[in-house]
């Protein structure tokens, strides 16, 4: 990992991604600097998750490169997944294993030291101290959420990726998400998240961004932001979406 | 070599632990495979003089099909909530991955066997301590694992799953299968063709070498996206 000056967190050159006929990603151009929460905009089937899954090495691209922590994705992307935790809309979690179980399972795969402070932080940071041992498939849909950011979060990586994370969450889950991303936010984190959501994602983001045709059609600092203007764009654009 | 192994025993001592609970590979296998024999053995009258011909063959169609059963649900626990995607996501090679889950089949298709083979021995009338035996269903459980973890893989993505892994399986497991039956012949007959064995063990080992350097490389092609 490169977080020298100059290098941002995340850098995307001109990806393109098809699937089949159709495609999804077209010269897509975006740059994230390290520490910065990005929240991504866009309508259904405007790419989000598929450029999240690109930067965490799912897929893999048709053209384009991406860089993440500085590390080029074509040439080692083990140590890609090195640095970063995804959220996705699944739990990615073993149902009939416990929570420390699954934590544990992960944190080994990760190769970590210190596994059991580490999950004793993750657990207390996500509110899940008390179901340590509690199997997952006895979880609502909530906690587990909560527990997939603590596996994401488990090997303190330095770039996170969550697509939707509050989707399905209740008010009190969505609450907490809120502190623990700006927790994170404060934590010099870089945190690139996409959402349906414009009131949350302008209150949780430090920068917003907007994907449509297959490309960054709109990125801005939430500081800088003219809230009422972009509000009136995006929801027009998302009406006039295919 | 350690950074490879440490992923490959934690896969399989995952999944060995999410069968302790769940048991949902090892038990219905094995039911599946004593049901099999079981009404072989009252379909087909097997005496002395045809037991030679006749075991090796409903053995090995036991073996074959409970391992289908088990190779089914080999992704199956991993593509329930995503967990496949989690593991994808650790920092570690696919071919540990590959190996971690191969392993973990390989194990489970074992105990099966290992249950069913004195079961079969009582029901046919012959020993089942026989090394050629052991070895063979070794062997022949080590390529069906193989091939069968990477099938079982492509199979999970499709949405005919339970019927495109015996599809892509049994056409290409079907030269160990013959080998296997020959070698079984040969090992519960009375009169062992030592060459013969030897030739139809060399040809599954075979089989084997090259499919556990194909299979992992096809596996890495399979899970990039």
């Amino acid at each position: 990992m490169n977080r020298s000056e100059g290098t941002p967190a995340i850098k995307v050159v001109g990806l393109h991604k098809d699937f089949g006929d159709y495609p999804v990603l077209r010269g897509l151009n975006l740059t994230v600097e390290w520490g910065r929460l990005l929240v991504i905009f866009g309508a259904n089937g405007s790419g989000k998750t598929t450029l999240l899954k690109l930067l965490a090495t799912q897929y893999r691209p048709d053209r384009g490169e991406i860089w993440v922590g500085g590390i080029r994705r074509s040439q080692d992307p083990v140590a890609i997944r090195r640095i970063i935790g995804v959220v996705a809309h699944q739990p990615m979690l073993y149902q009939d294993m416990t929570c420390q179980e699954n934590l544990t399972f992960f944190g080994r795969m990760h190769g970590l030291d210190d596994i059991p402070r580490r999950i004793d932080d993750v657990l207390h940071k996500v509110g899940l101290e008390v179901r340590r041992h509690q199997r997952v498939r006895t979880l609502s849909h909530g906690m587990q959420k909560r527990l997939a950011i603590g596996r994401a979060i488990l090997h303190d990586p330095p770039i996170l990726l969550m697509d939707e994370p509050e989707s399905g969450l209740d008010q009190e889950a969505l609450a907490s998400m809120g502190d623990l991303l700006r927790m994170e936010a404060g934590s010099n984190r870089t945190a690139v998240m996409t959402t349906h959501n414009v009131d949350r994602g302008l209150a949780w983001g430090q920068e917003v961004a907007v994907l449509s045709d297959g490309v960054i059609a709109y990125k801005a600092d939430r500081d800088s932001l003219d809230e009422g203007r972009f509000r009136g764009t995006y929801l027009k654009q998302i009406e006039v979406a295919p | 070599m350690k950074e490879f192994l440490r992923p490959v025993f934690l896969v399989t001592w995952k999944d060995i632990l999410l069968e302790l609970r769940s048991r949902e590979v090892v038990i219905a296998s094995m039911v599946f495979a004593v049901m099999v024999v079981v009404i072989f053995n009252f379909a087909l009258n097997v005496t002395p003089e045809t037991v030679d011909i006749l075991a090796p063959g409903i053995l090995w169609v036991a073996f074959a099909f409970a391992g289908v059963l088990a190779m089914s649900r080999a992704f199956v626990i991993e593509k329930d909530q995503g967990s496949l995607e989690g593991l994808l996501l650790c920092p570690v090679s696919r071919d540990s991955l590959y190996f971690g889950k191969m392993l973990a089949l390989f194990l489970f298709m074992t105990v099966v066997e290992a249950v069913l083979l004195p079961i079969f021995a009582v029901l046919f009338d012959f020993s089942a301590f026989s090394f050629t035996l052991i070895g063979v269903i070794l062997l022949a459980t080590l390529g069906f694992a193989t091939v069968g973890t990477l099938f079982s893989s492509i199979a999970v993505n499709t949405r005919s799953r339970e019927i495109m892994l015996p599809v892509l399986f049994f056409p290409v497991i079907t030269p160990v299968i013959i080998g296997a039956v020959e070698t079984s012949t040969g090992a519960i007959g009375s009169s062992v063709n030592v060459i013969g064995v030897g030739r139809w063990l060399q040809l599954i080992a075979v089989f084997d070498a090259v499919f556990l350097v194909l299979c992992p490389w096809a596996f890495g092609l399979v899970m990039e996206e």
